[in-house]
């Protein structure tokens, strides 16, 4: 790599020290090496995960953008990459890894389940897009992705990580990052952050002219 | 409908055996016994032990929705081979109950289990009958024809009008929490005291099981999953050990369950040809040709020549795929960290660019249609697939082979690791791989054939210890005969059309019945398609070949440690979008 890419515009370097010298912001260095070092969590959910894999693997080779350290601990991840279908059952122990791995965290909705539910939406077992519940920084379109537009994901994360600004990050400012309260499997899935919307709207007397919402057959 | 007429005499004898407990049913599209349910373990344990129908293949059920009627329905297959056995018994919808056949086939468990589940059947003397897909406090039977999801909209697809007067409609707006959920009345969170998995861990203490170790150590519940690098995807193990010894051990499954069958129910019938792609997402073209064999019965029709020969080709490169991703995956398991994972995703790579030649995607094909493939396979792809078949393909085979088999550390890790035998295998309705290293030569495709397999040259592979190391050895093996069959048939392909009549969006199926099934990669892939003449199923079930060899795992990991679990569940070679559909 060379160091012209964070070198400040116009910066005068004598010709013979451009090898050898950098004149950069702290900005700039510190985005610079955050993002070609991305370590992405291995964590695979479904079909998605495979193509995840193939883009680790020799043919497309993550390792080119310093991605190639998966860990399957989230605790020295980077990224998650959410590839493939949230389900209801699942989605407590994916705000949980999220919430336990460190800052500056990333995530990347992989795929259109992740992103929206995509061909299994209306299922009675799928989250309808991982952003419902974690800050998704990344979606990327397809079913699955390819490995090529995973890689493109990837860049345009690293794009984003190079416009941060240090004084602005989540993870520098004096209050505590607050954690994402973990969703709660009752007879459905149930957002603790939703409590009294959801106590609202099962206490509302019914109006006869609607259809009732209520699960129509119980055990 | 010949192979379905074949066991007719049976059905006739039994019905005379068993006067007051078999009715015959016949009527167009189907014909099966029903049982009534106070003599179903009888009736099943004569078709076991007199009639050596010792294997059960698949459990399902059907809601007969607005009659009050259900229905639970066995189907029974020979180790050795031949059509199926139906069984079929009623009961009502408001306190459904069938006697569990865990007892005479242990195969049954986890298929009863999601029956209860999606049905709300529940089966007596079950000795573990809690949800399995869903978790325990999920409200509601999903299946159940009269069961409406959170985001429902109309029975059956395609939809009117997502865009009325052009503006986008989504689910969400429809739904006072803008989510996917819906909850009972009167239900407030902040009272909720549930706890997850409260059941099973007090099922996991009732079995109580003890090793038989002289020293003493306490138990010890340990979760491996649902997010563990090893688990090859959303798995959760449970396990109990005593020491580094695993006493008991409870496969939780669920994690990747994206309600196949229920979407499958709306979609119409073509619409499922997508779906059934991402079901065993590594064979895709496999599903396409067990749905597309089953929805073909109903129709009658058969593809032309070449589609047939298409689809064979297609299936057994799906099959070399998945096999060598299994094995590389499996030595990932054993600590080869990736190197050997990537010399088989190299040779993955050359056959999914074949499928993407063909199909336009890499891994959700959905080549096939009712009565042939989608369109035509070009001649530089046929080159392609001669070259990796010919050239390629045997030489990197064996390079595998010579870097692995003899291995060192391979061999002392999988010989005489998780071993299950033969009677033990058909009980726990184990196929494909698992079966046939038990030393069971039970290959749907010799053994029930379809397609033009009967025309094929080809042998059923088997090793018979049964271990982690001889799943190994026999996806090798089979990888070989899949390239035999692939000279045969790159030998013998003719011209002509790829599908016969005119390609038709949607196929007016039949009332009736169907089960159909191929020899998947993993085991035997069943489709269970009920139709009552309308566009769309009214029922269709997948009988997932990952999803049933796992009632076997515990006996296989029972006295094995803990580091072997992992290695027998990458041998296992389950994929989770097919276990949990």
């Amino acid at each position: 790599m060379t160091v012209n890419g964070i070198n400040i515009p116009n910066a005068s370097i004598p010709p013979d020290l451009q090898h050898q010298v950098a004149v950069t912001t702290l900005d700039k260095i510190y985005n610079w090496s955050r993002s070609n070092s991305l370590w992405p969590m291995m964590f695979g959910l479904a079909c998605c995960a495979i193509e995840m894999i193939c883009t680790a693997a020799s043919r497309y080779d993550l390792s080119r953008f310093g991605m190639e350290v998966m860990r399957p601990s989230p605790r020295q991840a980077d990224v998650m990459i959410v590839s493939g279908t949230v389900t209801k059952k699942m989605i407590p122990q994916i705000v949980r890894l999220y919430n336990q791995m460190a800052e500056p965290k990333y995530v990347i909705a992989m795929g259109a389940c992740a992103s929206g539910g995509g061909p299994f939406k209306e299922g009675y077992n799928v989250v309808p897009g991982v952003d419902k519940f974690i800050p998704v920084d990344v979606y990327i379109a397809g079913c699955p992705p390819t490995p090529q537009s995973l890689l493109h994901g990837l860049i345009t994360l690293q794009k984003k990580i190079e416009k941060e600004h240090i004084p602005t990050t989540r993870w520098y400012k004096k209050e505590d990052v607050v954690e994402i309260p973990i969703p709660v499997l009752g007879p459905d899935l149930f957002d603790p952050r939703k409590s009294e919307l959801i106590s609202l709207e099962t206490h509302k007397p019914i109006l006869v002219e609607e259809p009732v919402t209520e699960s129509g057959d119980a055990a | 409908m010949s192979e379905q007429t074949a066991n007719h005499p049976l059905y006739y004898e039994m019905a005379n055996k068993f006067p007051d407990a078999i009715i015959l049913e016949v009527r167009s599209g189907f014909f099966g016994a029903v049982v009534k349910s106070q003599s179903l373990l009888d009736v099943a344990k004569t078709l076991r032990d007199a009639y050596s129908f010792d294997y059960l293949s698949a459990v399902t059920g059907v809601d007969d929705f607005p009659e009050d009627r259900m229905e639970v329905i066995y189907h029974f297959f020979k180790s050795i081979g031949g059509p199926q056995f139906e069984l079929k018994v009623f009961t009502t919808r408001n306190e459904p109950t069938v006697p569990s056949l865990t007892g005479l086939y242990p195969g049954a468990e986890l298929q009863e289990r999601e029956i209860w589940d999606l049905f709300g059947i529940k089966f007596t003397n079950h000795p573990d009958l809690r949800r399995i897909l869903m978790w325990d406090d999920f409200e509601g039977h999903p299946l159940r024809k009269d069961w409406k999801e959170p985001f429902y909209e109309e029975d059956v697809k395609p939809f009117k009008n997502r865009w009325p007067e052009g503006k986008a409609r989504h689910s969400e707006n429809t739904n006072p929490f803008q989510d996917n959920v819906q909850y009972p009345r009167e239900f407030n969170p902040a009272n909720w005291t549930g706890e997850a998995d409260h059941l099973m861990y007090k099922s996991l203490i009732m079995s109580g099981e003890q090793s038989s170790n002289i020293i003493k150590t306490d138990q010890l519940v340990v979760n491996l999953g649902p997010q563990h690098p090893s688990t090859h995807g959303v798995f959760r193990m449970v396990v109990v050990l005593e020491g580094e010894t695993i006493v008991n051990l409870r496969p939780v499954v669920g994690y990747m369950h994206r309600n196949h069958e229920k979407i499958g129910e709306r979609n119409t019938f073509l619409q499922n040809m997508p779906y059934t792609d991402r079901l065993d997402y590594l064979s895709s073209m496999s599903n396409n040709f067990g749905y597309s064999i089953t929805i073909e019965k109903m129709l009658g029709i058969t593809p032309p020549e070449r589609a047939e020969y298409i689809r064979v080709m297609m299936a057994e490169l799906t099959r070399i795929a998945s096999h060598v991703m299994s094995i590389g995956f499996l030595m990932n398991d054993l600590g080869a960290y990736f190197t050997p994972a990537l010399y088989a995703l190299e040779e993955r790579e050359l056959i999914l660019d074949i499928f993407e030649a063909v199909a336009g995607s890499r891994m959700m094909c959905n080549y096939f249609r009712f009565g042939g493939v989608v369109r035509d396979v070009p001649e530089d792809v046929m080159k392609k697939v001669k070259h990796l078949v010919e050239n390629r393909l045997p030489r990197k085979i064996d390079e595998l082979d010579r870097y692995l088999t003899k291995n060192e550390i391979v061999r002392t890790r999988c010989e005489g690791v998780g071993v299950i035998t033969s009677d033990e295998a058909i009980a726990f309705s184990a196929t494909g791989p698992i079966l046939r290293a038990t030393g069971v030569p039970y290959d749907i495709r010799r053994a029930d054939p379809y397609s033009i397999y009967e025309s094929l040259d080809f042998d059923v592979c088997i090793r018979n210890h049964g271990d982690v190391y001889d799943r190994y050895l026999l996806r090798m093996d089979e990888i070989r005969q899949s390239l035999r069959i692939l000279r045969q048939v790159l030998n013998r392909i003719p011209k002509g059309p790829v599908i016969s009549g005119k390609p038709q969006y949607l196929a007016k199926v039949p009332a009736g019945e169907s089960y159909g099934r191929v020899e998947g990669p993993r085991g035997e892939l069943g489709f269970y398609i009920v139709s009552d003449g309308k566009p769309n199923p009214k029922r269709y079930h997948v009988r997932a070949p990952s999803f049933i060899n796992l009632t076997g795992l515990a006996q296989m990991c029972k006295g094995a440690k803990v580091a072997d679990a992992v290695t027998i569940l990458g041998s296992v070679d389950i994929v989770l979008g097919e276990v949990d559909r």
